[in-house]
């Protein structure tokens, strides 16, 4: 191989990182390795094998594709331009580098045995205890910017956890299917006499949790600091958090949220949604969901969480629809809505008409005491 | 066989009636050249399963699945012991008025041998093609312990020893995404996504495999197909789907489609009620419409 050829490689697999592909120096070396196999001449099978060796991402394909046509032609006029349109389409929903999990953060309430000691211990230093209960139970729409800070300070102490739901994987324990082999062991060593039977019991795991957002407008005062609620719940969590957000159209927002820096993940979701306090279309928005996302991320027994104030402009008819749909798919709906929090607020409007015989639980999410009771619910799943 | 180019091995391809794409025969091609595990990943019905299969016929070597489901252990995918033989051998030898010997009571009479082990004792004969299918289904424990078998092919049974080969298995892998499979298993391997077949190459698959279909019927049964999947549908039928009602079709001795046909059958290309409703009468109608005027 030419000195030539390997430099533009490597450089080729340099811009690919720069746009957010998963490419490595190992892939690098696999493709070199490739390129002895097949014509390097004939453009297209140079094209698919470093297709098929530098993405494995669906997602990613066509940007490979546009990236690969791009840097692989001679360079004319206007390279730079469009070049620079591509960069800015990066993958910006991908960390170039993962961040360690958030272990230290906010403590992951496992057991009974964990004490709940270090919640409020941020604002009992600057708040008295009437203080504080004044602003667990204040609106969010109503918060001053500082008491929205505190908030989100606070919201960091929540101790979150899903209900685990019994897995098919099973371990030695006290279930009702025989472990024969450690039946058969043990007899062994009472010379093949079989005293006592060992079982085996379904291992418990934590149920995904799936987030969908209502952005749009009438949403807007509570939009901030809801997604500093699940950006907490998603890194406190062990399991799978899928995050998506919508008004018009459906977002998918679990990448960015990755990412360990909150103003950066803030920062990249605000870019790659583009249609913040926009009109309401649930319906539609969770017929996308359904169709496009439910087959993925809904298995294993999946909590679906919608918060939206149910103000549909769109088909009541197909949001009964597609959240009978959801129903199916899931194990539990629950919808937050920030309106319940008002005395007087009653779920007339069509579109909570429509979706609520297909909801498990309705709850307010006006304020930090129903974050807590949402904590709580979630943690024991109970009806 | 050993394959020298690409096209050498797109045309054993087409030769045992599997269709393929230029891009499906490359990452073929370097899987077995790099000694690698192909991860495909697809739409249900594309036709996933089935390149291990024609593989292992192109190869003139064994297929060995390994079918994944949650909980799959290694009791399921690597060996287990004969439980049920080995208490008889323990009561016969007691009747004998012996005692069992324990090294025999665990030895290879007594193993029950699950596909990966077979795939890799096999392999020192003649690698077999092992397919890992709809590895999604699979969680994550497993997947783990995958990605260290597929790193240095070899497994230790502590009874007997380690058992490991010199050339590995083609492993092929597949997956439906209802869940996202790791990026470390996935780095490991060729990835190719296949898509849905274009109008011109479903109807070669139609005509390769059904070659006994009504050469109007397949060419009606394809566009219908190829209209159907520009629908918004829940569920788009697969290739899969297109065979079956192809099959149906014949078995029913149509020569062409019709409004009642379709809608009487259209169960063997729908899978959900939602998605039928939704196409049965006016919108059948229109599309065999559309797809008669395109022929014209």
């Amino acid at each position: 191989m030419s000195g030539r050829l390997l430099r533009n490689l490597l450089l080729f697999g340099r811009v690919l990182r720069g746009l957010g592909l998963d490419v490595n120096p190992g892939r690098m070396m696999d493709l070199v390795s490739a390129l002895d196999h097949i014509e390097i001449s004939n453009k297209s099978d140079f094209f698919y094998a470093a297709r098929t060796l530098l993405v494995h991402e669906r997602e990613d394909l066509p940007l490979f594709d546009e990236a690969f046509a791009l840097f692989w032609r001679k360079p004319t006029e206007g390279w730079d331009v469009a070049w620079q349109g591509l960069t800015r389409r990066r993958r910006s929903t991908k960390p170039i580098v993962m961040p360690p999990p958030l272990k230290d953060e906010p403590p992951v309430a496992n057991d009974s045995e964990a004490t709940p000691q270090e919640p409020m211990t941020v604002i009992e230093v600057t708040r008295t205890y009437s203080d504080r209960e004044v602003l667990r139970h204040k609106d969010f729409a109503q918060m001053s910017a500082e008491e929205s800070e505190a908030v989100n300070e606070l919201m960091w102490h929540l101790r979150w956890k899903v209900k685990e739901r019994r897995s098919r994987r099973r371990r030695p324990g006290k279930g009702e299917m025989l472990d024969l082999r450690r039946t058969l062991r043990r007899s062994l060593r009472a010379g093949g006499e079989i005293f006592s039977w060992s079982y085996r019991e379904p291992k418990l795991k934590p149920r995904p949790l799936v987030i969908i957002a209502d952005i749009s407008g009438s949403m807007e005062r509570y939009t901030r600091v809801l997604l500093h609620f699940i950006y907490g719940m998603k890194s406190a969590l062990t399991q799978p958090v899928e995050a998506f957000v919508f008004s018009t159209r459906l977002t998918r927002i679990t990448r960015p949220l990755q990412i360990r820096d909150l103003d950066l993940a803030f920062k990249n979701v605000g870019e790659l949604v583009n249609d913040w306090a926009g009109g309401t279309r649930i319906g539609e928005s969770l017929k996308y969901f359904n169709f496009e996302w439910g087959r993925r991320v809904l298995g294993r027994g999946a909590v679906v969480l919608i918060i939206s104030d149910g103000w549909d402009r769109g088909d009541v008819e197909l949001l009964s629809r597609e959240m009978a749909r959801l129903k199916r798919n899931c194990h539990r709906v629950i919808w937050l809505n920030p309106l319940l929090g008002a005395p007087d607020y009653e779920p007339l409007t069509r579109g909570i008409q429509a979706a609520l015989p297909h909801i498990d639980n309705f709850l307010p999410v006006h304020n930090l005491a129903s974050l807590e009771d949402l904590a709580n619910r979630l943690a024991s799943l109970d009806q | 066989m050993n394959f020298t180019s690409i096209d050498s091995i797109q045309s054993a391809l087409r030769e045992r009636n599997y269709i393929a794409e230029r891009g499906l025969a490359t990452s073929l091609y370097l899987a077995l050249k790099l000694g690698r595990p192909l991860f495909l990943e697809g739409e249900a019905g594309v036709g996933k399963t089935e390149v291990a299969k024609v593989l292992a016929s192109l190869l003139d070597t064994e297929l060995i699945r390994l079918q994944c489901y949650e909980g799959l252990d290694v009791h399921h995918a690597v060996y287990e012991w004969n439980y049920t033989r080995q208490m008889m051998h323990i009561r016969l030898a007691e009747s004998r008025g012996e005692k069992a010997d324990e090294a025999e009571l665990f030895g290879p009479e007594f193993l029950l041998r699950r596909p990966l082990l077979q795939a890799i004792e096999q392999s020192k004969e003649k690698p077999p093609v092992l397919l890992i299918d709809e590895l999604d289904r699979s969680d994550e424990e497993f997947e783990a312990f995958l990605l260290e078998v597929l790193s240095d092919f070899q497994i230790t049974i502590p009874e007997i020893g380690t058992i490991k080969t010199p050339n590995p298995p083609v492993v092929v892998i597949t997956s439906n995404r209802t869940r996202e499979v790791h990026d470390a298993l996935k780095r490991r391997c060729l990835y190719y996504w296949i898509e849905y077949p274009s109008f011109e190459k479903e109807l070669e698959i139609v005509q390769a495999r059904l070659p006994q279909a009504p050469e109007k019927l397949a060419r009606q049964v394809t566009g219908f197909i190829q209209q159907l999947r520009e629908m918004d549908l829940y569920k788009l039928p697969g290739v899969a789907e297109t065979l079956d009602w192809t099959t149906a079709l014949v078995a029913l001795d149509q020569q062409a489609l019709d409004p009642v046909i379709v809608d009487e059958t259209l169960g063997a290309v729908l899978k959900y009620q939602d998605d039928v409703d939704k196409i049965k009468g006016e919108k059948t109608r229109v599309i065999l419409d559309r797809i008669k005027a395109e022929a014209a």
